[in-house]
């Protein structure tokens, strides 16, 4: 399988939390749907070139967190819950928005010229016909 | 449980420490990164637990053990020094290595050749310094050794080879009971790999830590944080 997303690393931030992120953008964007198989943990290691004992930790994570399960012997699963995932997208959105909104106001910008500028953009980057699922 | 464990280790060469009082232990199945520059004590570290220089003064326990003939036989030391015979072929250094480790694994040995794209016929002579790295850490990584010991694997090497060792090395990690031990200056290119860190300064640790840990912690990665205590 191949997720794109994973290529770039930060290596500013912990690396397990931003291969926790991965799969769940992945998950979100059903490039992993319920109860596929997500890739295991020598697999990604290798792909991304870094501690199998890190890709480890975000599994352990993810499983915590009721977005994946273990079936013994076969590997990792994405969660057949339905709400669960539902609740992953909310989680995602608010963070996008949160990250966004946290980096605007770093430069002083106020919400009617956020506003603003989001219409603009969507508009001169023929943005406004995307699909918005 | 713990692969290894120093207390108090110094090392002298003369008048020079090169190790002064270090004290640290690495649990089993932790790739662990000992950075530092050039003359920081690293491969004296390394060569103590390999077995191969016997420190001045403290304790060095390799599961439970001093370092001798009996925990050379679970540890695999790749030496930064070039040391390969240049009238050998490739093939006859790994045959002589095979004959002479019991942990040697034919297998991986074949995977890892294959891998690394090593000409097994060419004479070292005939081989870039890229092409001789590789075929080191084709040697290191041939034994089913618990302990690996890697001293500046990706010095003095091209970009397409130090690239192809770092996946050679994700590759042949098997975790939980293995343990590895890499020392480097190229922290950039290592630090993905690495679950723990040392920062070792003129035989002294002035830094520790599990590595995404050091990363939340500071915001910053492990190279940033690496230059700020070096330059």
């Amino acid at each position: 399988m191949t997720l794109i997303q994973f290529k770039k690393f930060d290596e500013s931030r912990p690396i397990y939390l931003q291969v926790i992120e991965a799969i769940k953008k992945a998950i979100i964007r059903g490039e992993l749907k319920p109860g596929d198989k997500i890739p295991s943990v020598r697999e990604l290691a290798q792909e991304l070139r870094i501690n199998p004992n890190t890709v480890q930790k975000a599994y352990q994570e993810l499983e915590r967190e009721g977005i994946t399960f273990t079936r013994r012997g076969q590997g990792n699963f994405v969660t057949e819950d339905q709400d669960k995932i539902t609740s992953l997208k909310q989680e995602i959105l608010e963070k996008i928005v949160r990250d966004f909104i946290d980096e605007l106001s770093s430069v002083n910008l106020n919400l009617e010229d956020i506003m603003e500028k989001i219409k603009e953009y969507m508009k001169n980057e023929g943005h406004s016909n995307r699909k918005f699922r | 449980m713990k692969a290894i464990v120093i207390e108090n280790l110094g090392k002298r060469f003369g008048t020079l420490w090169a190790v002064r009082d270090l004290s640290f232990h690495i649990d089993e199945g932790k790739i662990l990164g000992i950075c530092g520059p050039n003359g920081s004590g690293k491969s004296t570290l390394l060569k103590i637990l390999a077995g191969l220089l016997r420190p001045t003064r403290g304790m060095v326990k390799i599961y439970g053990k001093n370092p001798s003939k009996h925990t050379k036989r679970v540890v695999s030391y790749m030496s930064e020094i070039d040391y390969l015979y240049p009238w050998m072929k490739a093939g006859e250094i790994l045959d002589f290595a095979a004959s002479f480790y019991e942990d040697w694994d034919e297998r991986k040995r074949k995977d890892l050749v294959n891998f690394l794209k090593i000409e097994e016929d060419k004479k070292i002579r005939e081989l870039s310094r890229g092409m001789r790295g590789r075929l080191k850490i084709a040697l290191a990584l041939s034994r089913r050794a618990k302990i690996y010991l890697l001293d500046e694997p990706l010095s003095g090497i091209d970009l397409s080879s130090r690239a192809k060792i770092l996946d050679a090395l994700v590759r042949e990690y098997r975790g939980q009971e293995e343990t590895m031990i890499i020392s480097t200056h190229l922290v950039r290119e290592a630090e993905p790999l690495f679950e723990e860190v040392i920062f070792l300064k003129e035989g002294e640790i002035i830094l520790r830590g599990d590595a995404d840990e050091l990363r939340e912690t500071r915001g910053k990665s492990i190279t940033e944080i690496f230059l700020e205590y070096f330059i």
